[in-house]
């Protein structure tokens, strides 16, 4: 017996290695020709807290977890009922316990699943340097049917550096652990592959897909202050920029982060920084810098919850009203949500051409679940967009008008270093030369200048994902795209019509667009990670939603799965 | 700037706009000493750019003729820093004033001195918020009670910035007087030529909301001292300092950031760097 889809989770304290397991796991199923992802779920402490890696493998291409949890490994027991709610046990699902770890917990054991104990610690402690992890690792392989070639090789990759006797122990744990997996017949070996064999797949992370879409749209600067969820597109970019020619900086917190990211642009060189909402936070100001003095500018913000510090850790989709209502003034720029880790190349690199083209900041609202889950997936395709900006190269006659006032609303910036075109960037309101200016004449046609620039350009059907048919719709964006449309696929092959409309263009807002995605629709749901409703309530002031409108919104950090909007969708009649 | 062409001038570093200062106000001078230093250095005006944040002071780079960003309260040195690592040949001089720099900027300065980016840093100081119409700044003396907003004094003691400078590895520091422009100009052309961060103290009195200042002319007086190069002897030549002593403090060795050992030179493509991803 096979199964073309598995759930893992895989549990201990932070330090145990949980996260290595589910590395590995994805790396050698990938290796193997599967499709699959890992997310990760934590508490805010580096060692000693709670930890699991949560891993979903398939056959074919996965973009949601499944419903529910078929296996949980537990390495130990420690504050693993703190995130209890995020693993969803059935009386299906099998616990595999270390015995000498104390007993299962009763909320575990309270979800009815069959307990098999597996003295991982014991196999370890019998072999020289072995490691508790190993035998996990090998128990779980073995449970997916994963080649034991493929897994030492992933492992033997990862030890090389700690020489043969590392390698040696690793191995004997593994094959004590797949040794006992393989005699419990479990029967949730995974079916072989769907992919073609020519087909090329990745294993990337939301986050480094951002800093992928970075440099293929042009980005060839980066100043950069860690933040989780976050930190892993600047640690990304800070390895690759240079090897393009680029510069990485680390800044000293994130006003300068922009502010170094603006000064880089202003000279001529795509920029981008990364962040998640306390930097936000602190980025507004200069935001609106990048927005008045026109100079381009991308923060990828990896959503975490929200307000103050929060939840670090985990993810939410609560700074969307920040994004598109932070900046005092009134301020246009481009708000984007990737909506699969894969869009985050995607979104990346157009929020790169957008902002370079419309000389204005572009925010991509990624979240931790997108930004700090591996996925193996089809390679994303390649996307035209790059930074193309509307550059004056030499002087004409007439005296250099950096903020004329033109038909598109943009107009031609000189880069420093270009003779006769010397100009003053302005934060404050200006002239069409560039000189500070408090007059009304002057503030309205600067205005007027800045938000027809985004009026007048044409975003094309990128503004959001639109697939599927019926009078029943889901609405929804950013790392809820991927359940919605598990949910929609599911009723399709039930022979069962919905609609997904995911929006990924949120700011501007495309009014006639959206009227055509949702025209029929008869009834709407909406589907968010915010306790306060912030996308319902921001599509109520910017769309005519049509039909009768559900809302299915919770705060984070528990993600959405598919069934629930499945079941919502059934509820509304699909 | 080309030998044939004949050398330039201070004024045509001149922008044709009627500043925002007051009558009488220091940063007049510390503008011509600017522009002269330019001159001084014959530095194509296309290949320099003076960055500023806000305040009276800020307003500098568009009374220049060069390339210029006015930018946010505070924030001019994180701007300028990130113009000069994207574009290491063009020359970038920031100007700004107590507050901007000491107070809302002043974890920027912290992080600039020890960065050590090739800058250089004009700080007009007249111990005082000026555009706000006069508040305490971190220089100001602690019993000064000629604010409505600290009517007692700020009961704070004031920083040197000279001796913060040094503490936090700035590598040319020195201190200028509005009142003499020639020297100023300079000292400014100096800190351009020297490698690294370079800061000025321009003392500039504000004749607004700090008359008293226009007695500075007699109180500053020359250095006495020789610029050292090791920042433990400038330290000590501060820390003994009544804070009107004009001159050079320091002319230090470390190399300015990027040095030579960061800059990497394999370069790959994007779709290079891609085939990392594949499984």
């Amino acid at each position: 017996m096979s199964v073309e889809s598995l759930s893992l989770a895989l549990v201990g304290s932070g330090g145990a290695g949980v996260m290595t397991v589910g590395q590995m796991l994805l790396d050698a199923a990938a290796g193997a020709g599967w499709y699959g992802m890992m997310r990760r779920s934590s508490g805010p402490q580096i060692r000693g807290g709670e930890a699991a890696a949560l891993v979903d493998l398939a056959t074919r291409s996965v973009e949601a977890p499944k419903d529910e949890m078929n296996v949980l490994l537990a390495i130990d027991w420690q504050n693993t009922t703190r995130f209890m709610d995020e693993l969803p046990l059935t009386p299906d699902s099998i616990i595999i316990a270390d015995p000498s770890q104390g007993p299962v917990p009763e909320l575990i054991l309270a979800r009815g699943a069959r307990v098999i104990e597996l003295p991982i610690k014991d196999l370890a402690a019998g072999v020289v340097n072995g490691r508790a992890n190993m035998v996990a690792l090998g128990a779980a392989a073995a449970i997916a049917g994963l080649p034991m070639a493929g897994i030492l090789s992933v492992v033997n990759l990862t030890l090389g550096r700690k020489g043969g006797e590392a390698q040696a122990a690793a191995a004997t744990c593994l094959a004590l652990g797949a040794k006992a997996a393989e005699e419990w017949g479990l029967g949730r070996e995974l079916a072989t592959p769907a992919h073609a064999e020519a087909s090329v797949r990745w294993n990337i992370s939301g986050n480094e897909a951002a800093g992928l879409g970075a440099v293929r749209g042009g980005v060839r600067f980066c100043a950069a202050y860690p933040i989780t969820p976050a930190t892993e597109v600047l640690e990304w970019l800070a390895g690759k920029l240079p090897k393009l020619g680029g510069t990485l900086v680390q800044a000293e917190d994130e006003l300068a982060s922009i502010a170094m990211c603006i000064g880089a642009s202003y000279g001529g060189v795509p920029s981008i920084t990364a962040t998640s909402g306390p930097g936000l936070a602190l980025m507004t100001e200069l935001m609106g810098l990048s927005v008045s003095s026109e100079t381009p500018v991308v923060v990828v913000n990896v959503m975490r919850g929200g307000p103050s510090t929060g939840i670090p850790t985990k993810a939410e989709q609560t700074d969307l009203n920040i994004a598109i209502h932070g900046l005092h003034g009134d301020a246009p720029h481009i708000v984007l949500g990737p909506t699969s880790v894969g869009d985050c190349v995607r979104t990346t690199q157009w929020a790169v051409h957008l902002a370079e083209r419309l000389q204005t900041l572009a925010i991509v609202l990624s979240d931790q679940a997108l930004g700090q889950t591996r996925a193996v997936i089809d390679r994303p395709d390649d996307s035209a967009w790059q930074a193309e900006r509307l550059i004056q190269r030499e002087a004409g006659t007439d005296k250099f008008k950096r903020y004329a006032a033109t038909p598109s609303g943009v107009s031609a910036m000189s880069i420093p270093g270009t003779p006769g075109l010397e100009y003053v960037a302005e934060g404050l309101e200006h002239s069409e030369s560039g000189l500070p200016s408090a007059g009304a004449a002057d503030h309205a046609k600067q205005l007027d200048k800045r938000l027809r620039k985004l009026d007048n350009h044409n975003f094309g059907p990128e503004w959001a994902d639109v697939e599927g048919e019926g009078e029943v719709a889901v609405l929804t964006w950013g790392s809820c795209t991927g359940p919605a449309r598990a949910a929609v696929a599911r009723l399709a092959a039930e022979g069962r019509k919905a609609r997904l409309v995911a929006v990924r263009l949120l700011s501007p807002a495309r009014p006639s667009d959206f009227a055509q995605a949702l025209a029929g629709v008869r009834k709407l749901l909406v589907v968010e990670l915010s306790h306060g409703a912030q996308f319902y309530r921001y599509l109520r002031s910017q769309y005519d939603l049509p039909g009768e409108v559900t809302v299915f919104n919770r705060p984070g950090p528990l993600s959405i799965r598919t069934t629930e909007i499945y079941d919502r969708l059934v509820a509304l009649g699909v | 700037m080309d030998s044939r062409t004949p050398a330039p001038h201070a004024n045509d570093y001149k922008a044709d706009i009627k500043p925002v200062w007051c009558p009488g106000c220091g940063h007049y001078s510390v503008l011509a000493a600017l522009t002269r230093a330019l001159a001084a250095l014959a530095l194509p005006r296309h290949q320099v750019a003076v960055v500023s944040g806000i305040g009276c002071s800020s307003r500098m780079p568009a009374y220049t003729s060069v390339y210029g960003f006015h930018s946010v309260h505070g924030r001019a040195l994180a701007v300028a820093t990130g113009l000069k690592l994207a574009r290491p040949d063009l020359t970038v001089i920031v100007a700004g004033g107590d507050g901007d720099g000491f107070s809302i900027g002043g974890n920027h300065f912290l992080h600039a001195c020890r960065r050590n980016v090739d800058l250089t840093y004009i700080v007009m100081d007249n111990e005082v918020y000026g555009m706000t119409k006069g508040q305490a700044s971190p220089t100001t003396a602690c019993d000064w009670t000629g604010s409505k907003l600290t009517p007692e004094g700020t009961g704070v003691t004031p920083i040197d910035p000279i001796q913060l400078a040094l503490a936090c590895g700035a590598n040319y520091v020195a201190r200028g007087f509005s009142g003499d422009p020639n020297t100023l100009a300079h000292m400014i052309a100096d800190g351009v030529r020297h490698p690294g961060f370079s800061l000025i103290q321009a003392l500039s009195p504000c004749v607004t909301f700090r008359p008293e200042q226009k007695d500075w002319k007699k109180m500053v007086h020359a250095a006495k001292h020789e610029p050292v190069s090791d920042p433990r002897r400038a330290g000590h030549l501060a820390l003994e300092d009544d804070a009107f002593t004009t001159g050079v403090f320091l002319t230090g060795t470390r190399p300015a950031f990027p040095t030579a050992e960061t800059v990497r030179s394999v370069m790959k493509t994007v779709a290079e760097l891609e085939q990392g991803f594949v499984t």
